[in-house]
C-alpha cells in the first residue's frame, strides 16, 4: 500500500478541500453565530458542504475505486500529515456525511430554539471536519491529532447547555474518559511503531509485531475505541453525555461518532495488525454480548427518552462488536467467506444504526423543542399533535427493533446466518461461547421491541399526561424534511439490502480474506449470503406481499361488508377513567420485565408505603435501581484516587527542613538508580 | 413454474380458509371434554362475518394508528403463515424469508399489537401491552434459538429444505430435536395466548393479556384480529408438523394426486394438534402472571441446551 504514495488524488482532494472547508466554516462562525441569520447560514454552509463529501464519497465507494494517497506539508515541520481514501474509509465517510447533512437540516430548523448558538454553530462545524479527518488520516500523529479535535469539539458541545447541574457533570466525565481514551490510542500507536517509530499507517501495516505485543496493542486500543464507541464497561459517560447535548449534536455523537470510534478498531484490528490469534474474537464477542444486553436492559429502566435512546447505542455497538468478534474468528479460522459474511453484517448494522439512531433523535429532539419535556413521565398522546415526527419516530422504531421489512433486521439476520456457520470453526471454546452469544443477540433483539413499544408509547399514544404534552405542535418544516429523508433511507436499506451489501462487500476481500456472492445478480432482489439451499431473504417480496395483504384486507371488508365508524368514549371494560393519570406509564409499562430482569441484574427493589386507614398522608411507591458496573467498577477506581489525593495532600503542608530533606532522599534515590543502570 | 405458483397461491388461500375451522375445533373438543355441547365448528366464520358488518366504535382519542394496526397485524401474520409449507415444499415463495425471518415477522405483528393496546390510553391496554412484551422477550428468543437447532441439524434457515432433510431418514432420534420440540411447543402455547400462559376465553380476568390488549377493538377492526390470531395458531401448527412430522408433503414436482394426499395429511395433522391442545388446555390451570417467566425460561434453557449440543457435536 505504501506505493501507492504518488498516485492521483482527486477524490481525496475535494474531500480534503472540504474539510477544511469545514473547519474554516467553525471559526467563521465563532464571528457570526450572533447574527441573525448567522446560524442558519452556517448549517446551510455545512449541509452543502457534507453533501459534496457524502457525494465524492459515495461515488468512490460505489465504483471500487482504487486508493488514493496525500501527503500534506502541514502540520509539524519535515514530518506533516498523511491521508488516504480507501473503500473503508470512503463507507465511513458516507456515513459521516450523511449525518451531517442530516443534522445540519434539523439545525436550521432548530436554531429558533437554541438561546446560546455561539456554544453550538462554531463548534459544530469543527466537529464534523474533525469525524471526517479521523476516517481519513493515515498515520498515527494525523490520527490521534483529529481523534483529539473530534473529543473536544465534542466536549464542548456537551457542555454548551453548561448552566444545567446534569450536563456539567456529564462533561467532566466525558473529559476524564476521553482523555483515558485518548491515552489509550497513543500508547496503543506508540507500542505498535516501535522505538525506531515509523508513524505511516503503511510502515505500521508492513510490521508483524510478536504475538504478546501485538496483544498488548490489540487490547489498548480496544480500551482507546471503545470507550468512545461505548463498549460495556467503558460505557458509563456516554448516557449522561450523549443527551446532554443539544438534539442534532446528541444524533451525531450516537450515530456518529460512535462509528467513528468503530472505524478506528476495525483499521487498526483488521487493517494494520497482521492476522489476528484467536483469543482476540474471543474478547470481542464477550464484550459484545454483554454490551448488547445490558444496553438494553439499562435502556428498558429509563424513562428519560433521549438517554433511553443513548443507552440503545450501548446495546446497538454490542451487535456490531458482536459481528466484528465472529469476523476475527473466522480470520483467524482462515473461513474466508464466513469471515466476509460476519464482516459485512457488522458493517451494515454500522450504516444501519447511524441511519435510525439519527432518526430517533431528531424524533427526540423535535418532542423536547416542543414540550422542554424529556421525562416521558411527562408526555403522551403526542401522535395527534405531531403527525409527522410520530409517524417517522415509528418507522425508527420498528427498524432499530430489528423487526421486517426494515433495515435493522437485515443486518441481524445476516449476523444471525454468521453465528450459524460458527460450528466450523475448530477452536473448542468458541463452540460454547458462541451459542451463548447468540442467546444473548436474540434476547437483546426481543427486549429491544420491549423497550420501544415503552417509549412509543409513552411518548406518542395514549392521552397527555401533562400540559406541555398537551400544547405540543409539530416541528419545523426542515426538521420534519431530515426526519422523512431517513425515513426513506431505513425503508430503502431494508427493501434493497442486496445493493448495500454489494457496495460494502467489496471492502471484505483486503481485510479478512474473503468475499460475499455478489447480491444484485440473484433473481427478484433476494439476498442469500451463502447459498440458496442454505438461507436467503427478501425484503422487497416481504413488503409488498404484507403491503398487498393489509390494504386488500382492508379493501374487501369495507366493499363487502361496511366501512362504517362510530366514535365513543373508551370502554376500558366498563370503568369511567377520568384522569389521564391512570393510564399506562412508561416505569409500570417496564414492571414485569423489571421484575423478571432487573431484581438480580440492577438489584431492583419496589418500595411501597401505604397510609394506614384515617391517617392523613400521602401514599408513596418508589424503585430504586443500582448501577452495578458503577458501584463495583467507577467507584473503587474513583474512591482509590480520591484517598491517594488525600494522602500526596500532606506533601503541601511540611516545614522547610522537610522539604529539604524530602529533596535530599529524592536525589540519593536517582543517584542510587543511575549507579545501578549504569 | 405455472404450477409452483398456483400451489404457492393455493397454500396461502388454505391457511386463510382453515384457520377459524382449528379455533372451532379447539373449542369444540374443550366444550366436549367439559360436558358441554359446544358451538359449531363453523362458528368461528359466523362470528367472523357478523363482526365484518357491524359499525366499528372506535374510542374519541384513538389515533390513525389505532385502525391501522389490525390490518398490519393481520398482513404480517398471513404472510408469516403462506412462508410455513403447510401441504407442499419448495414453493416459491418461500425463499423470500427463512424461518429466522418468519419469527421476526410474527415479532412486527406483536409490536403493532402492544402498540395499538396502549394508543386508548386505559390501564387494561396498558397492562395488557406490557404483560405480552414481557412475555415475548422470553419466548421469541426461546424460538430463535429453536431455529439455530433446526439450521444445525439441516444446515439449512430455509423451511423447505429443514422439511425435506426432515423426510430423508438421515435424521435419526436426536436429543436436541426432542430439546427443541418440548421448546418450541412451550413457545406456541405462550405465544398463542393459551392456558395456564394466558387464556383465550376470558374477558373478565386481571391475568388476562392478550383480550385486555384487544378490549377496545370491535367490529371488522375484531374480527380482522381475531383471524390473525386464527392463522398465528395454525401457523405455529404447521411450523410443528412440517418440522417434527413432515410426512406426506408434496413438492411442485409431484403428481396431482400427490396433492390430495398432501392436502388430506395436513388437515389430518391439524385436527390431531387442535385435538392435543384442548386436552393440554382442560387439564391444566392457568399460572399466575409471574410463574410464566419461569416456564418460558425453561424452555429458552431447552432450547439453549440442544442448540448448545449441536454446536459441540453433530450427532447428538
Amino acid at each position: 500500500m505504501g506505493a501507492l504514495e504518488s498516485s492521483t488524488g482527486t477524490a481525496l482532494d475535494v474531500a480534503l478541500l472540504c474539510i477544511g472547508g469545514l473547519l474554516g466554516t467553525g471559526v467563521v462562525a465563532a464571528v457570526v453565530a450572533r447574527a441573525r441569520y448567522g446560524p442558519r447560514t452556517i448549517y446551510g454552509a455545512c449541509l452543502a458542504t457534507c453533501a459534496v463529501l457524502l457525494a465524492v464519497s459515495l461515488s468512490f465507494l460505489i465504483d471500487g475505486a482504487a486508493t488514493e494517497s496525500r501527503h500534506l506539508p502541514i502540520g509539524l515541520p519535515w514530518i506533516g500529515m498523511h491521508f488516504d481514501l480507501d473503500l473503508l474509509a470512503a463507507m465511513f465517510l458516507v456515513i459521516v456525511n450523511l449525518g451531517g447533512v442530516s443534522a445540519s437540516l434539523y439545525g436550521i430548523g432548530a436554531d429558533a430554539e437554541e438561546r446560546e448558538p455561539t456554544r453550538v454553530v462554531p463548534f459544530f462545524a469543527t466537529f464534523l471536519g474533525a469525524m471526517n479527518l479521523v476516517v481519513l488520516a493515515s498515520d498515527a500523529f494525523t490520527y490521534l491529532i483529529s481523534w483529539e479535535f473530534m473529543s473536544l469539539s465534542s466536549w464542548a458541545l456537551v457542555m454548551a447547555h453548561h448552566r444545567d447541574d446534569d450536563n456539567r457533570a456529564a462533561g467532566y466525565l466525558y473529559l476524564v474518559m476521553a482523555s483515558f481514551g485518548t491515552l489509550s490510542l497513543l500508547l496503543a500507536l506508540g507500542l505498535f511503531a516501535g522505538p525506531s517509530g515509523g508513524y505511516a499507517f503503511a510502515e505500521m501495516r508492513a510490521l508483524h509485531l510478536e504475538p504478546l505485543r501485538a496483544g498488548l496493542v490489540f487490547a489498548l486500543v480496544l480500551i482507546g475505541c471503545g470507550s468512545k464507541a461505548g463498549v460495556v464497561p467503558l460505557h458509563a459517560w456516554l448516557p449522561l453525555a450523549h443527551p446532554a447535548a443539544p438534539s442534532h449534536v446528541s444524533a451525531l455523537m450516537s450515530g456518529v461518532m460512535t462509528k467513528v470510534a468503530i472505524y478506528g478498531l476495525v483499521r487498526i484490528v483488521f487493517d494494520l495488525l497482521g492476522p489476528p490469534p484467536i483469543w482476540w474474537s474471543v474478547v470481542l464477542l464477550i464484550l459484545g454480548g454483554v454490551s448488547a444486553l445490558l444496553g438494553v436492559l439499562y435502556a428498558l429502566m429509563e424513562h428519560d427518552l433521549k438517554r433511553l435512546l443513548a443507552y440503545h447505542t450501548i446495546e446497538n455497538i454490542g451487535i456490531i462488536v458482536i459481528g466484528l468478534g465472529l469476523a476475527l474468528a473466522f480470520e483467524a479460522g482462515s473461513i474466508g467467506w464466513a469471515a466476509a459474511l460476519a464482516f459485512v453484517a457488522a458493517l451494515f448494522h454500522v450504516l444501519n444504526h447511524s441511519l435510525f439512531k439519527s432518526l430517533l433523535f431528531y424524533g427526540a429532539g423535535a418532542v423536547y423543542a416542543t414540550t422542554r419535556e424529556r421525562d416521558m413521565e411527562h408526555l403522551g398522546g403526542l401522535i395527534h399533535r405531531m403527525p409527522v415526527t410520530a409517524f417517522a419516530f415509528l418507522v425508527g422504531s420498528v427498524a432499530i427493533s430489528a423487526l421486517p421489512p426494515l433495515n435493522g433486521f437485515v443486518s441481524e439476520w445476516l449476523t444471525f446466518q454468521a453465528i450459524l456457520v460458527s460450528p466450523q470453526l475448530p477452536a473448542w471454546g468458541l463452540k460454547f461461547l458462541i451459542p451463548a452469544v447468540g442467546a444473548m443477540l436474540a434476547l437483546s433483539a426481543a427486549l429491544a421491541a420491549a423497550c420501544f413499544v415503552k417509549a412509543y408509547g409513552a411518548t406518542f399514544l395514549g392521552r397527555p399526561r401533562s400540559s406541555a404534552a398537551e400544547g405540543a405542535r409539530e416541528t419545523h418544516s426542515s426538521v420534519r424534511i431530515a426526519l422523512l429523508a431517513l425515513v426513506v433511507l431505513c425503508v430503502a436499506a431494508g427493501i434493497l439490502p442486496g445493493y448495500v451489501i454489494d457496495a460494502i462487500a467489496q471492502i471484505t476481500d483486503r481485510f479478512v480474506g474473503g468475499r460475499m456472492p455478489v447480491q444484485g445478480a440473484q433473481a427478484w432482489l433476494t439476498i442469500v449470503p451463502i447459498d440458496a439451499a442454505r438461507s436467503s431473504y427478501n425484503g422487497l417480496a416481504v413488503f409488498l406481499f404484507t403491503a398487498f395483504a393489509a390494504s386488500a384486507a382492508g379493501f374487501v371488508i369495507r366493499r363487502v361488508a361496511t366501512g362504517a365508524i362510530r366514535r365513543a368514549p373508551a370502554w376500558d371494560c366498563g370503568y369511567v377513567d377520568s384522569s389521564s393519570a391512570l393510564q399506562y406509564t412508561a416505569s409500570s409499562f417496564a414492571q414485569p420485565i423489571r421484575r423478571v430482569f432487573g431484581t438480580w441484574m440492577f438489584r431492583a427493589r419496589e418500595t411501597v408505603s401505604m397510609p394506614r386507614p384515617g391517617e392523613i398522608r400521602a401514599a408513596h411507591f418508589a424503585v430504586v435501581i443500582r448501577d452495578l458496573v458503577w458501584e463495583w467498577l467507577y467507584v473503587p477506581i474513583e474512591r482509590l484516587v480520591a484517598n491517594v489525593a488525600t494522602r500526596a495532600d500532606r506533601i503541601q503542608f511540611l516545614t522547610i527542613r522537610q522539604y529539604l530533606g524530602l529533596m535530599f532522599v529524592t536525589l540519593i534515590g536517582l543517584l542510587s538508580l543511575l549507579a545501578l543502570t549504569q | 413454474m405455472m404450477r409452483a405458483a398456483t400451489l404457492q397461491i393455493g397454500q396461502t388461500l388454505l391457511v386463510l380458509l382453515l384457520a377459524p375451522a382449528l379455533t372451532g375445533l379447539v373449542r369444540k373438543i374443550k366444550s366436549r371434554l367439559q360436558q358441554r355441547r359446544g358451538p359449531s365448528l363453523l362458528q368461528p366464520y359466523r362470528d367472523l362475518w357478523k363482526l365484518v358488518h357491524k359499525e366499528a366504535v372506535v374510542a374519541e382519542n384513538a389515533s390513525w394508528l389505532f385502525r391501522v394496526v389490525p390490518y398490519l397485524i393481520f398482513a404480517a401474520t398471513w404472510t408469516a403463515a403462506s412462508l410455513v409449507p403447510s401441504f407442499a415444499t419448495g414453493l416459491p415463495f418461500s425463499t423470500a424469508a427463512d424461518l429466522l425471518a418468519i419469527v421476526a415477522l410474527l415479532g412486527s405483528a406483536r409490536f403493532f399489537l402492544a402498540l395499538a393496546g396502549l394508543d386508548v390510553g386505559t390501564s387494561f391496554g396498558g397492562i395488557g401491552s406490557s404483560r405480552e412484551v414481557m412475555i415475548a422477550s422470553l419466548a421469541e428468543p426461546a424460538l430463535i434459538i429453536v431455529a439455530f437447532t433446526l439450521a444445525l441439524i439441516a444446515g439449512s434457515t430455509q423451511l423447505s429444505v429443514i422439511a425435506a432433510f426432515m423426510t430423508s431418514g438421515e435424521v435419526g432420534l436426536r436429543v436436541s430435536l426432542g430439546l427443541a420440540l418440548v421448546a418450541l411447543v412451550i413457545v406456541a402455547i405462550a405465544e398463542n395466548a393459551r392456558i395456564p400462559v394466558d387464556n383465550p376465553a376470558t374477558h373478565l380476568e386481571l391475568t388476562m393479556v392478550h383480550e385486555a390488549m384487544v378490549l377496545e377493538y370491535s367490529g371488522r377492526h375484531l374480527a380482522v384480529i381475531d383471524a390473525a390470531s386464527s392463522l398465528k395458531l395454525l401457523l405455529y401448527v404447521s411450523l410443528i408438523a412440517a418440522v417434527f412430522v413432515p410426512w406426506g408433503l408434496a413438492t411442485p414436482e409431484s403428481a396431482p394426486s400427490q396433492y390430495a394426499i398432501g392436502i388430506a395429511g395436513y388437515v389430518a395433522k391439524v385436527a390431531v394438534a387442535g385435538a392435543l391442545l384442548a386436552v393440554f388446555e382442560t387439564t391444566i390451570a392457568k399460572m399466575r402472571v409471574f410463574r410464566v417467566p419461569e416456564f418460558l425460561g425453561a424452555s429458552l434453557m431447552l432450547a439453549l441446551l440442544g442448540a448448545l449440543l449441536m454446536f459441540v457435536t453433530r450427532s447428538l
